[in-house]
């Protein structure tokens, strides 16, 4: 079988390289390890973790409430039957699609700069489903029952009804969690045996090596782990495509003017890689500052990511384009009325401008390489990305709902305070599980970098570099 | 908790025989010796158990301080309200009773099965004879009487919520002498004691106030009252009166008259100011006939007429409805044309109508007789009055009962010159016992006070304290202790029983026996349905004791009346048939011959010169009346037909008015008239006169109860004697502040122009004209009739679905529903037949404001056309399609909304998990959500309202019309028994049984003989948004109008 043959392109500028010059196994090892095992605590890590842990205490309490009342403690009414809660599942299942593609369609193709970045954006995707799972649940009406949405035999030989995309969801999401997580759990397993080796603390030494598996370095079990991430890497690839699909199709399926139409697949899905890789890059800033990971993370990682976002934001205007010109060229006078006159200059016209000023606008600036590279002014457009995602769930699911075929139905909705509490208390939750993560595992894959060491160091510089199967360092490679 | 525990071991053994059904009412308990010689005996008798009594009355108390209960309230929020309601009403402490089972099986009564009695319902003295469904006793349900004139079978949102006033937790329980507890026994006492008094001067100073009285033995029993004390006075006000009618009459005919019409006869209709298709003791007749007389198309007019003898319709194809009014109404929207004319201008109309038709004199044209803005409507008039005048005697002039005598006298005077006496009108004796004059009478009665002249006053289901003329000062004057004893009895302990010394709960109609007559005459008994719930009495008990035969029960007294009054011979049967028919034969007033005195009329007329200043129009609210409904939460919920306002009122301006004055609908706005004000919501109501501000009575009251106390504003303060129902000189300002009103439609096409061009075509009508050119112009909308394939294709868009086979072949049943919008006048009456049929919850005003109302039908109003002065109003009550091909029931991931063999969308409460993905796919928007715990489970009196076969929801699960599918399940198995397939026309929906015009068709599609299966044969047939495929089965006939060629030019 033939080698695959990559050609490191020859890079202007040196920042571009993917990992900083003068790094061995060593370094590579001590450096990630070192965040976890030696590091001591900041204080900024401190104020973080207490705003997501303020917040997380504020979605609990917004959960208490919430069930202890009913979802009327939500803004949602007659027309608007999902508000918030739907907005935010899908924003927070977009920014988790980010992860699986760095992970496993990059991997796929051999991109190696993905290493640096593939263990968080996997960490994010992971958290961001945890986030986005809630939301299906406690918008139910009678949350206590969602389980009857699983097929289980019971005695009232009652299953799901298939052809609701609510099922297709439910499957759909849960497929795509637990993939996501034994994917970046298999991942984690050599850098797990390398904290157990290189940990100090006798408890950290037991957690770590009992989650390490057993794994010992040994060829055969390099031989079976990369056969298995190879494998999963494929498992996982249609998962990208398929999960936003299928989220899509709740409103597709609908017969409700601006959700009924069949752009919504690959418009999601190019929406979801928009809004992950935009949180991919809020995240990596910050991280490969505070944490010194900037000859890992490099200006290379951050350019692609930039250009990615701006491909995918290409996209995504492209889709609104589309939605606008097919409810004009439709005929419908529903759809016309919904796409060409409500959502730009209805009463909810606000959000519909400033969702095209976030998500088609802001991106324009990548195509300059200062604003691709300007840490500051990419964390702006990547938190603006974000912002206008979780508007164009709100445009699409509101402005759709709140004005449909009867005019006598109509009405307005907004969010109440549970809403808004709930909102920020995922966003609280996220943060604080992404920030318990860099401090107990790895951030950046141990392994993977120190192959990239190898490669860079000899094979480098025009040399073809070897297949992820050869010559892989055992764990204990860089003490 | 102890007191909640007692309270439900009480519930859950004691409450069928804590309430005896109807055949075997208990003999009341002898508290007091049955049998005494004089009064002293019989209070020591009753003082024997005062201190156990006292202690007892007290803990009862002790639960049920009414200010208490409000503030938890206030804290609990409105959602929450009956549910807080609940625990606080069940701590009150009960008095042992034994709990015993059926010894003995009543006759007749099978558990599950509900029975069905007649009896009256009175609104203001007038009757709607009712058919009341009961289980187990306990009335859950009114129906109409189809042997009633009143009702024809039909019945309106009123009579239909009465089950709710009926089984008011906040309803007074108990006799109150001097804001504590007492009993029964000691006011009976009181009575008599105070009858011995007044034995002794005649009478002298003894008044008693009641509201409009048709009664005949109230009337009676007033009668001998009055033999027996001459100096007496009987005193007769409702805030909402007919003194207009009568004066209108004594001037056009010297004699006191009411006048009835006959409008299935009419073919040109003229409505000054009147609302009589909704509002008024004839209001359900006149409907009927009203839409038969609009239906062109034959076997949908018979079905109007079924089951409405008396009616005959005119073979016209479509009578003509001109309106004139200064507030719009439900007769002006139906109208084929209308123009709004302030209130204190509809006199001059009326002049210059009759000058015409050369009333009292020579003909003038309209166009000299109208004057300043007037001048602007003559040629509308003219045409009017060429188009009355060709109708001749098939021509009928209605005059507003909130009009002036003049122009009722100016009416008749037209009627009579047009040949319609007779014919379209008819002219009666009054049904309404007691004073002719009202206002006069009430406020002889405050003068009487004022100087000392009332030593008694004994108010029986009156609150003046409330809705007397403000200028009468009524509430000071009984506060003011110049009446040394008040005695005060009502359903509720209110403003008016604060005041007085004495309070006595008054038994409701359901719960005690009476009678009522009709608006034209006919009479029928009132039968209790069960004992009364919380120890009431009726005003005929009451009047019994004061005519010195206590004890006697309303049974006897009724038909000792009756046994006198022309029932004698066979008196038994005759009886019994009444009780049966739910009329007393033959009791229905004969139409008098009389001749208008039109120079009388035209005298009493005069016309001043045109003003400019603003005017004030006082209405009824359409949902708690004059406020004796306040504390009914469903009529509180009800969206009114005009405006789609609930819990509150406003004050109606046109949008001209509020442009020009910058007030936007929720502004708050200050109404000053003569000197007195009050500050008031506004709201911008398309077809108000520009110079009139209407506001609503019936709100802002301070003792209704937990639901009507201290909502909306009370604009009694400004409602003086002289200015009744409307007065000029008012000044409107605005506050500065703002609000949101509870609507429960916004009208967005007003707030932007965009919308109203595009025409959804939601409502399909068309002229008469268009109609007899193009039948199936409904079929297809304009936007389709581009496409010659389309009327096809639509066409198959809703016929009656097949989808199985056995369907085809008939073995089964396939349900479904036509609604007749040309038949459908939006009165709403559906809307509450729905939600008492399905014990649909209250949700509260702040939910109503989050767009979270439950109602399962509700009926859509929509303006047409660019003009927003006064756009053409169309209804449409929408209830669910059960569609077909249902978008919901796709996308339930639970299956918990399923489509049934029988072609019913059906909705599994039990499974639904409440993702709502229903309701947002559903075109028509009728799925409604319990998005808290709306449903009260937990008060008593509720309880027992609930109709058995209809599941109460819970939180968290979606809800939506069920074509009544108890009703349906009912039918099947009654047919399953007589081994036959359901007929066509068997099930009858809550719906469609209260429509007072039977807009609404239901059935089975398989009965090819079947109403329904016909009215979809209809030309007009068409499918609301079935270019969706949904193929609903409720489908719609289209609209007509029929305008008059000359204005519509």
């Amino acid at each position: 079988m033939a080698e695959p043959v990559y050609e490191m392109p020859a890079f202007r500028d040196e920042t571009l390289k993917v990992l900083a010059p003068g790094h061995t196994y060593k370094t590579v090892t001590d450096d990630i390890s070192g965040v976890v095992l030696r590091r001591p605590y900041d204080r900024r890590w401190f104020v973080i973790m207490a705003i997501a842990f303020s917040l997380v205490s504020v979605l609990h309490l917004a959960i208490a409430y919430l069930l202890l009342r009913g979802v009327g403690v939500w803004g949602i009414n007659v027309p608007v039957m999902w508000g918030f809660a739907i907005v935010n599942f899908v924003w927070w299942i977009g920014i988790g699609h980010a992860g699986t593609l760095i992970s496993a369609i990059l991997l796929l193709l051999k991109q190696d700069w993905r290493t640096s970045i593939n263990r968080f954006a996997e960490a994010m995707t992971l958290f961001a489903v945890a986030c986005a799972g809630m939301f299906p649940l406690l918008h139910l009406g009678r949350p206590w029952v969602f389980y009857w949405l699983m097929p289980y035999p019971n005695t009232m030989d009652l299953w799901p009804q298939w052809r609701s995309p609510l099922i297709w969801d439910v499957f759909a999401v849960s497929t795509y969690g637990t993939v996501s997580l034994i994917f970046w759990y298999v991942g984690l397993i050599p850098d797990l045996a390398t904290l157990r080796d290189k940990a100090k603390n006798s408890i950290a030494r037991t957690i770590y090596g009992a989650m390490a598996m057993g794994w010992t370095g040994a060829s055969r079990h390099w031989h079976r782990y990369k056969m298995a991430y190879l494998l999963l890497g494929g498992l996982a690839t249609p998962l990208v495509v398929s999960v936003h699909s299928v989220v899509s199709f709740d409103f597709t399926i609908a017969v409700l003017p601006g959700w009924h139409s069949t752009i919504f697949p690959p418009y999601f899905v190019a929406g979801a890689i928009f809004s992950g890789f935009a949180m991919v890059i809020s995240i990596a800033i910050p991280l490969r500052e505070w944490y010194g990971l900037k000859g890992f993370i490099t200006m290379r990682h951050m350019d692609n990511m930039a250009k990615i976002t701006l491909a995918t934001g290409m996209l995504v205007g492209y889709g609104y384009m589309m939605e606008a010109f097919m409810g004009w060229y439709s005929g419908n006078p529903n759809e016309m009325f919904t796409q060409l006159y409500n959502r730009p200059f209805g009463p909810y016209a606000h959000t519909y401008w400033m969702m095209l000023g976030c998500n088609v606008l802001a991106p324009q600036f990548l195509w300059f390489r200062y604003f691709r590279q300007n840490m500051f002014w990419l964390f702006i457009i990547s938190i603006l990305v974000n912002v206008g995602m979780w508007l164009e769930r709100y445009v699409i699911i509101i402005t759709s709902l709140h004005r449909d075929f009867l005019p006598s139905s109509w009405s307005m909705y907004h969010g109440t305070i549970w809403d808004y509490m709930t909102y920020y208390g995922t966003i609280g939750f996220f943060l604080f599980l992404f920030f318990l993560f860099v401090r107990v595992l790895p951030a950046i894959s141990i392994t993977e970098m120190r192959e990239l060491v190898h490669e860079t160091q000899h094979h480098g510089g025009g040399h073809h570099v070897g297949a992820h199967g050869t010559a892989a360092p055992t764990s204990e490679g860089g003490a | 908790m102890n007191m909640k525990q007692e309270h439900k071991t009480k519930v859950g053994g004691g409450l069928l025989a804590e309430l005896p059904i109807l055949s075997e009412v208990p003999a009341p308990r002898p508290a007091a010796p049955a049998q005494w010689r004089s009064l002293s005996e019989r209070a020591d008798a009753a003082s024997g158990e005062v201190d156990s009594l006292d202690r007892l009355l007290e803990l009862e108390a002790v639960g049920a301080d009414p200010a208490h209960r409000r503030d938890f309230l206030r804290l609990m929020g409105a959602s929450m309200a009956l549910a807080g309601v609940a625990t606080q009403a069940g701590c009150a402490i009960q008095h042992p009773e034994d709990v015993v089972p059926y010894v003995e099986q009543p006759e007749q009564i099978v558990p599950g099965k509900p029975m069905f009695f007649t009896t009256a319902l009175t609104l203001d003295g007038y009757a709607i004879g009712s058919l009341i469904e009961t289980h187990m006793g306990r009335p859950t349900k009114v129906e109409g009487n189809p042997a009633h004139p009143a009702s024809l079978g039909a019945s309106d949102t009123l009579p239909q919520a009465a089950i709710l006033n009926f089984y008011d937790p906040d309803r007074s329980q108990s006799v109150i002498h001097q804001a504590r507890p007492n009993s029964w026994n000691r006011a009976e006492v009181m009575l008599l004691e105070l009858r011995e008094k007044k034995k002794q001067n005649r009478g002298e100073g003894l008044r008693i106030l009641t509201p409009t009285i048709t009664s005949p033995t109230l009337a009676d029993q007033m009668q001998r009252l009055a033999q027996q004390f001459p100096q007496a006075r009987w005193h007769s006000y409702s805030p909402v009166g007919r003194d207009a009618v009568r004066a209108g009459c004594r001037t056009a005919f010297g004699e006191d008259l009411e006048p009835i019409y006959r409008l299935d006869k009419a073919r040109v209709i003229v409505a000054l100011d009147s609302d009589f298709l909704g509002v008024g003791p004839g209001r359900l007749s006149y409907a009927r006939a009203f839409a038969a007389g609009r239906e062109p198309e034959k076997e949908i007019r018979e079905f109007i007429l079924s089951e409405a003898p008396s009616v005959k319709p005119d073979p016209a194809p479509m009578n003509r409805l001109y309106s004139v009014e200064c507030t719009p109404t439900i007769t002006g929207a139906n109208a084929d044309h209308r123009i709004p004319v302030a209130a204190r201008d509809i006199v001059a109309v009326a002049r210059a109508i009759s000058a015409a038709l050369g009333v009292g004199g020579s003909e003038t044209p309209v166009e000299q007789s109208l004057k300043g803005k007037l001048a602007s409507h003559a040629k509308w008039i003219a045409a009017m009055v060429r188009d009355l005048k060709a109708a001749g005697k098939q021509g009928v002039v209605i005059p507003g009962e909130t009009q002036s005598p003049a122009v009722h006298a100016l009416a008749h005077a037209i009627n009579g010159a047009l040949g319609a006496i007779g014919q379209t009108v008819e002219y009666i004796e009054p049904v309404a016992a007691g004073p002719d004059d009202q206002v006069a009478s009430i406020r002889e009665l405050a003068r009487a006070i004022q100087q000392g002249a009332v030593d008694a006053l004994i108010v029986i289901g009156a609150n003046p304290a409330y809705d007397a003329p403000a200028d009468l000062d009524f509430a000071n004057l009984l506060a003011s202790d110049k009446i040394p004893l008040r005695i005060h009895s009502g359903l509720y302990h209110d403003e008016t029983a604060e005041l007085c010394h004495w309070h006595i709960p008054l038994a409701h109609e359901l719960e005690a026996w009476g009678d009522a007559r009709a608006f034209d005459g006919t009479a029928s008994v009132q039968q209790p349905m069960i004992a009364p719930l919380y120890k009431g009495k009726s005003a005929i008990e009451l009047m019994a004791t004061l005519l010195g035969e206590p004890g006697r029960t309303g049974l006897e007294i009724v038909r000792d009346y009756w046994r006198k009054a022309g029932l004698g011979d066979n008196f038994e049967a005759a009886w019994k048939k009444s009780l049966k028919e739910g009329v007393i034969a033959g009791t229905a007033r004969k139409p008098k011959s009389v001749t208008a005195k039109a120079a009388d009329a035209m005298a009493l007329a005069t016309v001043g010169n045109t003003r400019d200043d603003l005017e004030l129009v006082f209405r009824p609210d359409p949902g708690v009346w004059d406020g004796q409904f306040a504390n009914n939460s469903w009529l509180q919920e009800w969206p009114r037909p005009m405006t789609r306002l609930t819990w509150e009122n406003a004050a109606y301006l046109s949008p001209a008015r509020a442009r020009s004055m910058e007030v936007k609908d929720g502004d708050e706005i200050e109404i000053r008239i003569q000197g007195r004000h009050v500050t008031i919501p506004a709201y911008v109501l398309p077809g108000q006169a520009e110079s009139t501000i209407t506001v609503t009575l019936g709100y802002g009251r301070r003792r209704a109860g937990r639901v009507g106390s201290n909502i909306g504003v009370d604009v009694y303060p400004l409602r003086t004697a002289e200015l009744l129902w409307s007065g000029s000189g008012l000044e409107v300002n605005k506050t500065g502040k703002e609000g949101r009103l509870s609507l429960t439609q916004h009208h967005f096409q007003m707030d932007d122009p965009k919308l109203v061009k595009e025409n959804r075509e939601l409502i399909r009508t068309a002229t008469l004209k268009q109609y007899q050119e193009d039948p199936k112009y409904a079929k297809v909308t304009e936007q389709d009739k581009e496409h010659p394939a389309s009327l096809e294709w639509n066409e198959s868009l809703i016929v009656p679905p097949e989808p199985q086979k056995k369907r085809q072949e008939g073995e089964q049943n396939s349900w479904g529903m036509v609604i007749n919008l040309n038949a459908c006048i939006g009165c709403g009456a559906c809307v509450m037949a729905c939600q008492s049929e399905n014990n649909i919850s209250v949700v509260g005003r702040e939910q109503v404001l989050a767009s979270r109302e439950l109602h399962w039908l509700r009926v859509d109003r929509y303006y047409e056309g660019d003009e927003v002065e006064n756009p053409p109003v169309g209804f449409q009550p929408v209830p669910c399609m059960h569609c077909e091909t249902a978008p919901c029931e796709v996308v339930c991931p639970v299956e918990a909304t399923t489509h049934s063999a029988e072609g019913l969308n059906e909705m599994t409460y039990n499974r639904c998990v409440g993702t709502r993905y229903c309701s947002n796919n559903c075109p028509y928007k009728v799925r409604r959500f319990n998005f808290f715990q709306y449903a009260d489970e937990e008060t008593p009196s509720l309880k027992l309202m609930r109709n058995p076969d209809v599941t109460v929801r819970p939180r968290g699960v979606m809800e939506k019309c069920t074509y009544c599918v108890q009703r349906i399940s009912q039918a099947r198995i009654r047919a399953e028994i007589e081994n036959r397939p359901v007929r066509g026309d068997e099930v009858v929906t809550a719906c469609q049984g209260a429509c007072p015009t039977r807009a609404i068709v239901f059935g089975n599609l398989n009965d090819k003989k079947g109403a329904v299966a016909r009215a979809k044969e209809s030309p007009r047939n068409y499918g609301l948004l079935a270019d969706l495929n949904t193929r609903p089965r409720t489908t719609y006939l289209g609209k007509l109008r029929n305008p008059n060629p000359e204005i519509e030019a």
